[in-house]
């Protein structure tokens, strides 16, 4: 059943990062997709009222780790950077804006 | 490309506005588990369910986690057991209910759905055992639910059934009275029960549904009320229009699982129920729809209107969303899984007759209402009766689930906890409906029902 899911889906995520702005959250979340052989697509960043903002669209094609261990990885560093860092399947955004 | 807007508009569904995914609700077919020994029939049954529902859970977990949408419940609805115990000579099927109960314990999901009979034109042996056998099987087990369909649009109404049921109802209430009779909170009497339902309690899988399907039923209240918040003063065709684009986003997302989950689990695809499904969380509630619509309470003169609105933007903009829309679809108005709903009861804006009134408007019926405990058993039927012929003769679902909470009075307050919430006991007409009830027989179809 893995290797069907692998053929029929996509392997890009969104991947949000929220929070205070500061020093090195960009290089902190960068730092990880680069170990894990993540491509990133594109970057997005703006700051709403005093939040910083950031959407980061990656492709896990040739990653060393599945989406929920990667995900685990960004938690934890958005815990020391102290932001909000999540990581999406693209088809929940693909599916919900586009027809 | 997605705009950084669109993107966080989905994660502020989610985070803030308690976008979720109800439930995934795998549907089996137990036909081909019949026996005449009872015990070889339950063998059947639960290496069936546990074989196919093996990896529903994981499954459902993974979703979530890789969509970054909660999923909330993993369920199962089965065939109709009454269909499938009949063929023994077993006259207690509680012993197919433990079988159940025993499955979803093993698969991990919370409840199973299926403990039902369809009666709505009369009783074959495996019926009347089936709902003689619903009060010990409610108090005996856990995650099992019941529902018994007592009149569609097409057959009339089954009196002789309702009245059986709410002795079924009392019956159960006093079994479980330890536990709030929480036993009646998974009991549903329907009119038009729809086969492929994925919420509970009334789930089950019907007879023209595949072997094997996955099912799934969306939630949103809180996206639908923020919404209709940021709408501001926009007239009522304009907040219909919000509505229904808010519900198109959120349907879209049950379609997505749905169909990853089939995928994966390697089952059809059923359909999407795109109802708004409330839950106790504050924020997460269709009366604060209501309210935010521009009602001082829900309840007040207007609700009726209001829901209709809702109600009916839901289906037009959930039915675009997706290519099979099905189960009960519509707003739910359960009053004790609802938090707006308790305090309209608990301030004196809501009675039972006004949520008599919205169900006319709603996509199921009177739902998770606590009754006091010393309610005839006929003002029960007759309630049950009144709810049945807003359905039958108005062409759609409609279902009481009501809880005649023993020792408990007007005002009380009953607690299930969880999903089912708590619930004010809500005063009841206490003029009597005997005479009538006792009459018994069948209300005929009416006269729209001979359109074919």
């Amino acid at each position: 059943m893995v290797s069907q899911k692998s053929k029929t889906e996509s392997n890009r995520i969104v991947i949000s990062v929220i929070g205070p702005d500061r020093v090195g959250i960009i290089a902190g979340v960068t730092a990880i997709l680069a170990e894990n052989s993540v491509n990133i697509l594109d970057i997005n960043q703006t700051v709403m009222q005093e939040f910083f903002v950031m959407v980061l669209v990656a492709d896990m094609a040739g990653a060393k780790v599945d989406l929920v261990k990667l995900k685990d990885l960004l938690a934890l560093k958005g815990d020391q950077l102290q932001v909000r860092i999540d990581a999406q399947h693209e088809d929940v955004f693909n599916y919900m804006h586009r027809i | 490309m997605l705009t950084i807007e669109e993107i966080l508009e989905t994660i502020k569904m989610v985070q803030e506005e308690k976008l979720d995914i109800r439930t995934i609700t795998m549907g089996i077919s137990l036909r081909d588990c019949a026996d005449a020994d009872h015990q070889k029939a339950c063998r059947k049954i639960y290496d069936k369910i546990t074989r196919l529902a093996g990896p529903l859970v994981k499954t459902g977990e993974d979703i979530a986690r890789e969509y970054g949408l909660p999923i909330v419940n993993k369920r199962i609805s089965v065939t109709p057991i009454a269909l499938v115990a009949e063929a023994s000579s077993e006259e207690d099927y509680c012993k197919y209910a433990a079988t159940l109960d025993r499955a979803a314990a093993e698969v991990g999901v919370n409840f199973i759905g299926g403990f039902s009979a369809l009666v709505h034109k009369g009783f074959t042996v495996g019926d009347t055992r089936l709902i003689r056998s619903i009060p010990g099987a409610l108090s005996s087990t856990e995650r099992v639910c019941a529902s018994v369909n007592v009149a569609t649009s097409r057959a009339g109404i089954n009196m002789d059934a309702i009245t059986m049921l709410s002795r079924v109802i009392k019956e159960t209430a006093e079994l479980t009275a330890a536990q709030d009779s929480i036993g009646c909170a998974k009991l549903v009497v329907f009119a038009n029960v729809p086969e492929d339902n994925p919420f509970m309690a009334g789930a089950f899988h019907g007879v023209g549904e595949p072997d094997c399907v996955i099912n799934t039923g969306v939630s949103g209240p809180g996206v639908v009320k923020s919404a209709i918040k940021r709408a501001g003063s926009a007239d009522l065709g304009a907040l219909s229009e919000t509505i229904k684009k808010t519900a198109f986003k959120i349907t879209r997302m049950g379609e997505l699982v749905g169909r990853t989950a089939a995928r994966r689990l390697n089952v059809p695809f059923g359909i999407v129920d795109l109802s708004l499904a409330p839950t106790p969380a504050v924020g997460d509630s269709v009366a604060e729809i209501l309210e935010e619509m521009g009602l001082e309470r829900c309840g007040a003169p207007g609700s009726t209107a209001a829901l209709a609105l809702l109600n009916d933007a839901v289906k037009k903009g959930g039915a675009m969303a997706s290519s099979y829309v099905g189960g009960l679809s519509g707003a739910f108005i359960p009053v004790s899984e609802d938090s707006g709903m308790i305090n309209a009861v608990n301030e004196g804006a809501l009675t039972i007759e006004k949520l008599e009134a919205m169900t006319a408007v709603c996509s199921v019926g009177l739902d998770m209402i606590a009754i006091p405990g010393d309610t005839a058993d006929e003002t029960i039927a007759a309630i049950i009766a009144d709810e049945a012929a807003i359905g039958v003769f108005n062409h759609k679902t409609t279902a009481v689930r009501i809880i005649p909470a023993v020792g408990k009075k007007v005002g009380d307050q009953v607690e299930f906890g969880g999903l089912l919430g708590r619930a004010p006991v809500m005063a009841v007409n206490g003029f009597s409906s005997e005479k009538f009830v006792h009459r018994g027989g069948r209300i005929p179809a009416p006269i729209h029902s001979l359109r074919n």
